[in-house]
């Protein structure tokens, strides 16, 4: 039989709050050392008495709005009881029948088609403590505990591990343009958790859901739902019968594990959090947090396409984070429009190579705007050759010196003067008779390897067109 | 409506309370007691009133995001039965 595969996931991210969601306790702990973050009210003691961190809110409708969803005049907290060491009190503070925001959606490209996958809603809630596991014991962190988490929930409509690669992809972008979290899945302050079910093609009915946890990565998240949806087909084509269970994810062995779920896990008898009066919102702050939006990854491709117009492959990689896109309209104010493809390029090319390799991003980089202008401009004066130009270039990435300084200080000037040339020609000529002999019995590749002897001679500055020229003179004929 | 003695456990086991067999007789009738009382309140037509959620007079209640010093460690521990590495001790948790 054909199986078709259906995926919902739940993403948590914490805020870039300063403080904590109901206390004020800094939200600045992953290099604290334990306990050092926490109060009576994070630490869950009787008698305390928690407040809305109003920031926490006002990010959740940030991102409740730009997923579309509607924001309700009314909302309010609840209690979630559950007892487990990560949780002081043995109950969180999260919100049931009332969330912040409901009903929106993200559109995410599955091999080439855009497909929209609905929100069922974004919510707010606290962070529980961190455990650390001793074997014999387990040691509690209460640092973690009361930072504020944003739920956002999909509808089980992604039907691949690919599409929920992308879908995650494109929300941690918006939540990264729209400044209200780090994004960052190494250090869990984004986590995601998938339900992941198979069913007859065609067919309404889901079998036997199986949630997926412990995938600390896009690649972990990819992976351990590539496995699931293969184990679920096997185990019925097997004979065998799927079963409602939790499956954590194991890096190393690459496979999904059945994890002893807790009985009665999801008795969690919520009731409105009594010590927290509900929240009505004025139309005029969510308008006014509305006008305040960023520019939106989707929105600012179709723009720069529109605008300078850049082919989709660049666009979406530019767009893909606000501070490249930030930094490629940054070098446009400096230069005119028709330099947005080569600015582009750049960007793509030798920056992002220089990047990766050093593991560091463009917001930290040495280069500002002006600097990569300046050297372009350098280029198209013709100061310096294209291969110079990529040697300034990572000189500057290492330096943040000006091209021009670099150029001058290294005589980096593109050679252009043929009187000068033809003696390094010449020379190189005489040096390679073979090359010679080989290009005058028809190999078109040895003047490609006696232009590259030249560029070495000349350090890379010598002028491609004026070389071509001599070479072609010298050696009779074109 | 009369509370069965598994519904009984359930609830005490929920809240992680260990009952004696006299206890889960003695809640069973007391509880159920108690929601005879919610189902005569029950009777009341509230179909135009909305649900109440809290009973203090209060709305939007917020703190703005700023942070301030929290406690020492050695105040944030003093309570734990149980220390060590500058944590609170617990029974060993299957992850
Ligand atoms: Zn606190």
């Amino acid at each position: 039989m054909n199986y078709e595969t259906v995926i919902g996931l739940e993403v948590h991210a914490q805020l870039l709050t300063r403080s904590k969601m109901f206390c004020s306790c800094s939200t600045d702990y992953v290099n604290a050392p334990p306990n050092t973050h926490v109060c009576p009210i994070c630490l869950g003691m009787p008698g305390t008495l928690p407040v809305i961190n109003k920031k926490a809110v006002e990010y959740t409708i940030m991102t409740a709005l730009a997923l579309e969803c509607t924001i309700p005049e009314y909302t309010k907290f609840d209690r979630k009881n559950y007892f487990y060491p990560d949780m002081m009190k043995n109950y969180q503070i999260s919100q049931y029948d009332a969330p912040i925001g409901k009903g929106g959606c993200l559109a995410i490209n599955s091999n080439g088609h855009q497909k929209k996958i609905n929100i069922t809603r974004v919510h707010l809630e606290e962070d529980v403590a961190k455990l650390l596991h001793r074997g014999e014991y387990s040691l509690v962190d209460v640092n973690r505990s009361g930072i504020p988490l944003m739920e956002t929930v999909s509808e089980p409509e992604i039907s691949s591990a690919e599409e929920a690669r992308d879908y995650l992809i494109k929300l941690r972008t918006i939540l990264r343009y729209l400044g209200v979290s780090t994004g960052n899945m190494e250090d869990g302050s984004f986590r995601c958790d998938a339900n992941i079910s198979i069913r007859p093609a065609g067919s309404k009915e889901l079998l036997s859901k199986v949630e997926v946890k412990n995938m600390n990565s896009f690649k972990a998240v990819y992976q351990a739902l590539k496995y699931e949806s293969k184990r679920q087909r096997k185990v019925l084509e097997e004979g065998g019968t799927l079963v409602q269970e939790t499956r954590g994810w194991m890096d190393e062995k690459e496979v999904t594990v059945s994890q002893r779920s807790k009985e009665y896990a999801d008795d969690y008898r919520y009731f409105p959090e009594p010590d927290l009066p509900p929240l009505f919102f004025d139309r005029a702050w969510i308008e006014e947090i509305k006008a305040r939006l960023p520019e939106l990854p989707e929105a600012r491709k179709e723009r720069l396409m529109a605008q300078y117009g850049l082919p989709l492959y660049d666009a979406s990689i530019l767009t893909s984070s606000r501070a490249m896109a930030d930094y490629f309209e940054n070098c446009l104010k400096l230069t005119s429009p028709d330099k947005a493809k080569i600015i582009s390029n750049w960007l793509l090319g030798d920056f992002s190579r220089l990047l990766n390799a050093t593991d560091s991003d463009i917001e930290n980089t040495r280069i500002s705007p002006g600097l990569l202008v300046e050297l372009l401009n350098l280029v198209d004066k013709g100061t310096i050759s294209g291969p110079t130009a990529k040697a300034v270039f990572e000189k500057m990435f290492y330096t943040g010196k000006k091209a021009s300084d670099i150029v001058a200080k290294g005589k980096l000037s593109q050679l252009s003067d043929a009187t000068e040339l033809n003696g390094i020609v010449k020379q190189v000529l005489a040096n390679n008779a073979k090359a010679v002999a080989d290009y005058k019995a028809g190999k078109q590749q040895a003047l490609t390897f006696l232009t590259g002897q030249i560029m070495k001679a000349t350090r890379g500055t010598a002028n491609p067109a004026v070389v071509r020229e001599i070479l072609v003179h010298e050696l009779g004929g074109g | 409506m009369k509370l069965s003695r598994q519904q009984v456990e359930h609830v005490a086991w929920l809240a992680r309370l260990g009952l004696s067999e006299a206890e889960i007789e003695k809640f069973a009738v007391e509880l159920s007691n108690i929601l005879e009382n919610f189902e005569i309140l029950n009777q009341v037509d509230t179909a135009d009133v909305p649900p109440a959620t809290h009973a203090v007079p209060l709305q939007s209640v917020f703190r703005e995001d700023q942070s301030s010093p929290s406690y020492p460690q050695s105040d944030v521990l003093a309570n734990a039965p149980k220390k060590e590495e500058s944590c609170f001790k617990v029974k060993p948790v299957l992850e």
